[in-house]
């Protein structure tokens, strides 16, 4: 391993720095022209040289909610384009979810993803495990299996349907404390949501689509943080996106129930309004909600309501979304946007600082999934899993760049701000100037 | 004109006068011996129906035959559609054949704004009922009827409906036929009431431009045309109502209920009629239901859509109106030119 020199680069947004990576650390961080200076001691010697001035060094990314499709729908992604997408995105780890083909509801299974992820060696992939047997709601899958094995899973969904069953959600919340897991719920109540196709309102009635109800995602999180406070467990809700659960995970909160929320960015920008295309590359599960939810979502996440981002990454093949809005796939591919969206709505409206961000993005989604070495400070011993934006860049997404196999974007040819131009994981370049090494 | 009909929503109160003046043109053919023009001769017209609906087919198949166009029935039912080809595939085959025209059944709403918008053909699409969305024809025919009924056969030549309270009873919530005549009724200057159980109404409906009530005597008195909607049996098992029977009692159209309207007040229903249960028999053969009327006039309604969409070469409209009262888009014939 050499060494790499990021010089000038904002820290979190802070003061320009330099930041000396040595193997798969870092070394060192002082103020502008330091290392090397006088009486630093540090020497960059024969390091290879990153000129950053005006772009801001973040930990690396981490994604506790992204959707590899492998097994079972290597058409749309694979451990190692997915892994590539995050990297392109920033990301150094990923929390890939269960429902694949077969179902990551064995230690067989997600051992197999875990080893995908390793051979890939642009992102730590950290497998998530299923609640229960085949995403079907009625039987404990082997959590604790699960858990044991070489992919040591500490972070169990049945995402894409939510454990809609009471007591088994009871019993998984209680199961999972002998080992310090977490159960990240689909908030989707199944019977209020039969033949929903979007966000039940204005819209939805007068386009005759099938509503999905707020109240629907509500009333779940409203009895799994109640649950969760019953049998004294940590309860993790999947991609927020009403008014009103912010306000149920609020009050929580508040009562100290031991919950944590996520957002997706698309939930952070945009509405139902444009379903009015029909465009199915606008249809995703939970169904993008109103302007006034919009705002409300941003605000918790900026006052910690709302822990974290997620991209909820999606990706399908052409074919499932170049149809009627009926027979589309639901789902965004978000991994080489997130940051951007991210950007635009939260740091650039003054919302959040890139300390927060670097909060919601990497150090929390760290700590809720208990990924070792990521979210980490960025200062001298920490593994050096490091992500180098820049913020003045403005330009259209174009999904004919993207690293994923799919290019399901809800961005394609919208001009978004901020681009990831360097990606290290352990020390070693993954992206380099905005291109996969 | 419009390249494309997908929604009542997308006519102007012009279009609509219209397309309704042109019909009562298309109208006249159907009492002549010969029921047949030469318009859209050379012209073909698929008929893709991926739902099943025999009656708007046969509607749509008879216009386009009076209007001597080449028709073609395709019915997704043991096609390649059950084996699993996609709406663009079909369309791009249709394309390929040298369509002029698609008249789609679809059950997803949004299919045919779809199939106009995707760049997949360049054929003219005309939405001939999607999902719960749109079923514009539907609302042109009702709106037509309602014009010949409550103005007047050649007296609404050129008239909209203004002032004219249109009440609409029934499953809101699934119907496509309400979204259109909501649409194009407030278009054309008519004020609507919707009146079904809450049940039966969609949330956000109170952004639609018009009134809901769920009491139905307290409307009838007050309506002009009552349109009943088809309540199908199996959302009673969804708990969209009680019983059969209650929803009779409470929404259903008797002759009881009937002589509570003006006299002069007719009532309407998209067909098939489910008698018993939404309307009873007296009033589904009553003089003042225009059930078999709206049948007629669903065929004036889709050859004058046709005709307007495809630009046929052949004038419809002759008869001759003050320049004042002439719509914007009125097609001339070669003696007004």
């Amino acid at each position: 391993m050499s060494k790499i020199l990021i010089r000038g680069a904002q820290v979190l947004g802070g003061e320009p720095q330099d930041v000396l990576i040595d193997g798969d650390t870092i070394a060192a961080t002082a103020r502008q022209g330091e290392i090397d200076g006088s009486g630093t001691g540090l020497s960059a010697e024969g390091a290879t040289v990153v000129e950053a001035d005006g772009k801001v060094l973040l930990p690396g990314l981490v994604d506790l909610h992204t959707h590899l499709r492998e097994p079972g729908r290597e058409d749309s992604e694979t451990v190692l384009t997915g892994t590539r997408a995050a990297a392109s995105g920033g990301y150094t780890s990923v929390f890939a979810m269960a429902n694949t083909f077969p179902v990551a509801d064995t230690a067989g299974v997600v051992e197999q993803v875990y080893r995908l992820g390793k051979e890939s060696g642009y992102c730590d992939v950290q497998p998530i495990g299923a609640v229960t047997v085949g995403l079907e709601g009625k039987k404990l899958a082997e959590l604790g299996a699960m858990h044991e094995s070489a992919a040591g899973v500490t972070v169990f969904s049945d995402d894409g349907k939510c454990v809609d069953d009471a007591v088994i959600m009871r019993r998984a919340l209680e199961y999972v404390k002998a080992f310090g897991g977490v159960v990240a719920q689909h908030a989707q109540e199944p019977r209020l949501t039969e033949g929903a196709q979007m966000n039940e309102g204005v819209v939805s009635a007068e386009l005759g689509l099938g509503g999905w109800p707020a109240v629907a995602e509500e009333s779940i999180i409203a009895r799994d943080v109640l649950l969760a406070e019953h049998v004294g467990s940590r309860v993790h809700i999947c991609h927020l996106s009403t008014a009103g659960s912010v306000e149920i995970v609020r009050w929580a909160k508040s009562r100290g129930i031991d919950v944590t929320a996520e957002v997706t960015p698309h939930h952070l920008l945009l509405t139902d309004e444009l379903v009015r295309s029909y465009n199915p590359v606008y249809k995703v599960n939970p169904p993008l909600r109103t302007e006034r939810d919009v705002m409300a979502l941003r605000e918790a996440l900026a006052d910690g309501t709302i822990d974290i981002v997620a991209t909820d990454h999606a990706p399908h093949p052409h074919e499932d979304k170049d149809c009627e809005w009926g027979a589309a796939a639901m789902g965004m591919v978000g991994l080489e946007t997130a940051l951007s969206v991210v950007q635009h709505t939260m740091v650039d409206t003054g919302l959040l600082t890139w300390a927060g961000v670097a909060d919601r993005m990497s150090h929390t989604p760290a700590r809720i999934g208990q990924a070792d070495g990521h979210g980490r400070p960025v200062s001298a011993g920490e593994p050096a899993n490091l992500t180098l934006v820049d913020p003045a860049y403005r330009g259209p997404v174009d999904p004919a760049g993207f690293a994923s196999r799919s290019r399901n974007t809800p961005y394609e040819g919208r001009e978004l701000p901020g681009r990831v131009t360097h990606t290290w994981l352990r020390g070693r370049a993954t992206l380099v100037d905005g291109k996969l090494q | 004109m419009m390249r494309h009909l997908i929604s009542a929503a997308d006519l102007t109160r012009d279009d609509a006068v219209l397309i309704l003046d042109t019909a009562e043109e298309m109208a006249r053919v159907a009492d002549r011996p010969i029921k047949k023009l030469p318009t859209l001769r050379g012209r073909t017209v698929v008929n893709l129906f991926f739902e099943d609906s025999t009656r708007t087919r046969i509607s749509f198949e008879a216009a386009e035959k009076r209007l001597s166009a080449d028709v073609i029935n395709f019915t997704a039912k043991g096609s390649s559609v059950s084996k699993g080809e996609s709406l663009k595939d079909t369309a791009q085959t249709l394309e390929a054949m040298g369509v002029d025209a698609v008249v789609i059944r679809h059950g997803a709403s949004g299919a045919p704004y779809t199939l106009a918008n995707s760049g997949w053909i360049d054929a003219a699409v005309i939405n001939a009922g999607d999902g719960t969305h749109q079923h514009p024809t539907q609302a042109l025919l009702d709106a037509f009827t309602m014009r010949r009924r409550l103005v007047g056969r050649d007296a609404g030549l050129g008239q909209d409906l203004a002032g004219k309270r249109v009440t609409i009873v029934g499953d809101i919530l699934h119907s496509r036929v309400a979204r259109s005549n909501v649409d194009l009724l407030h278009t054309l200057g008519a004020d609507v009431t919707l009146v079904a159980p809450p049940t039966l109404v969609p949330v956000g409906v109170e952004h639609w431009p018009c009134e809901v009530s769920y009491d139905l005597d307290r409307v009838l008195p007050k309506s002009d045309a009552v349109m009943m909607l088809r309540v199908q049996r199996e959302r009673m098992n969804a708990a969209f109502f009680p019983t059969e029977r209650e929803y009779s009692r409470r929404y259903g159209l008797d002759g009881e209920r009937m002589a509570r309207m003006p006299e002069h007040a007719i009532v309407m229903h998209p067909g098939p009629m489910v008698r018993g249960m939404e309307i009873t028999a007296e009033v589904a053969d009553s003089d003042r239901c225009t059930v078999v009327e709206q049948v007629a006039n669903g065929v004036s309604i889709r050859m004058a859509v046709l005709y307007l969409l495809l630009g046929g070469n052949e004038p419809a409209v002759t008869h001759t109106r003050p320049a004042t009262e002439r719509p914007a888009h009125t097609v001339l014939s070669d003696e007004e030119k």
